[in-house]
């Protein structure tokens, strides 16, 4: 039996995954990527202006010593939840006129397992993968060791996949 | 002119940065239909560059590479903080932290990454090794393994009503919770 039937998608990032690598589109121009790049820019402004990479504002966030962190989190969901929510009630398109579509995520025991692990990295390092690349833009060169490892730590998951319960 | 760089270049409150985060997904989903999830990027990495004929990076990660733009985006961010809109203050933090901290010799609060723990020779010493090497192994795992990290379960997953990324949320909670008060510590004492 080939390889690919046994696998599923159960990671809703990556919407070009089907396991076999096969599916291939044509590539656009590098250049309709820019817009993207802009908003990671304004992103990653925000991100170092608002302490959301500092280490020590996460530490705060997980000894409850501050609100900033949850203010921030919260209302981001918020901000989130209701854009989501006009997009689906005026059956808003993308700039293209293409539909906007949404996937959702099934469970499995991985969110959980996963979850706990990314937890104890995340109060470690004092950043999740975003405020990752931002510290390395604020100069922190080191963190350049962290992110390698975060792609270490990917790479392993990729590996031990099928052996890992889900 | 002078008043807005002054607003500009100290910390800004979380009621403006946490609603700008949350237009990130309909910014992205107008641009392109693209769903917010940062930690995909790492596996684009892998898949780009070591897939090693592991089915899990058996994809076409060239029609993801809007993200690559996108966290290429956030460390040119990073940069333009830095340059242009540093506050040069040391950051405020909680006084029970601060005192906490300067038992395990972290007394520099000048920048954003502590660099009493952050730093190249750091890495060579016990604590440096575990906090960021074991530490970004952690990330980049878990963050797979739950099939997303805090942009994409804790702000996507939740803005579109997805229990699974309440429950991954809630772990991701957890986790941080039991490292920051009770492994962390030991780790900084060593």
């Amino acid at each position: 039996m080939p390889v690919q039937t046994q696998i599923k998608n159960i990671d809703f990032e990556d919407r070009s995954f089907d396991g076999t690598g096969k599916v291939k589109t044509p590539a656009g121009s590098i250049w309709s990527n820019l817009p993207f790049m802009i908003v990671g820019i304004i992103f990653g402004i925000v991100f170092v202006k608002a302490e959301i990479i500092s280490w020590f504002r996460i530490q705060e966030m997980f000894r409850l010593q501050s609100f900033h962190m949850y203010g921030v989190i919260g209302s981001a969901i918020a901000v989130g939840m209701l854009s989501v929510y006009m997009i689906k009630k005026f059956d808003i398109k993308t700039i293209n006129g293409e539909p906007i579509t949404f996937q959702s995520k099934k469970f499995n025991k991985g969110q959980i397992y996963g979850g706990l692990l990314f937890g104890l990295g995340w109060a470690m390092t004092g950043a999740c993968p975003g405020p990752l690349f931002a510290q390395i833009g604020t100069g922190a060169t080191v963190i350049a060791v962290t992110l390698l490892s975060a792609i270490a730590g990917t790479w392993m998951y990729g590996y031990l996949r099928e052996k890992l319960p889900h | 002119m002078d008043e807005l760089e002054v607003l500009l270049k100290q910390p800004w409150p979380w009621y403006i940065a946490g609603p700008l985060i949350g237009l990130t997904i309909p910014a992205l989903l107008l641009l392109g239909n693209k769903p917010f999830g940062i930690s995909a990027n790492l596996r684009h990495v892998c898949a780009a560059c070591v897939p090693a004929k592991i089915p899990f990076f058996q994809y076409d990660w060239k029609k993801e590479i809007w993200n690559l733009f996108f966290v290429g985006g956030i460390m040119i961010g990073g940069l333009i903080s830095a340059l242009a809109l540093g506050s040069n203050k040391p950051i405020q933090i909680h006084e029970n932290l601060r005192m906490e901290l300067a038992g395990y010799g972290i007394t520099n609060f000048e920048s954003l990454v502590p660099t009493d723990l952050f730093n190249w020779y750091s890495l060579f010493t016990l604590p440096g090794f575990l906090v960021m090497v074991v530490g970004g192994f952690l990330v980049g795992f878990g963050a797979r393994y739950a099939g997303g990290c805090t942009s994409g379960h804790a702000i996507m997953g939740i803005s579109t009503l997805q229990w699974p990324s309440v429950v991954a949320t809630c772990c991701f909670m957890v986790g941080g919770f039991v490292m920051a008060n009770l492994i962390l510590p030991l780790i900084l004492n060593l």
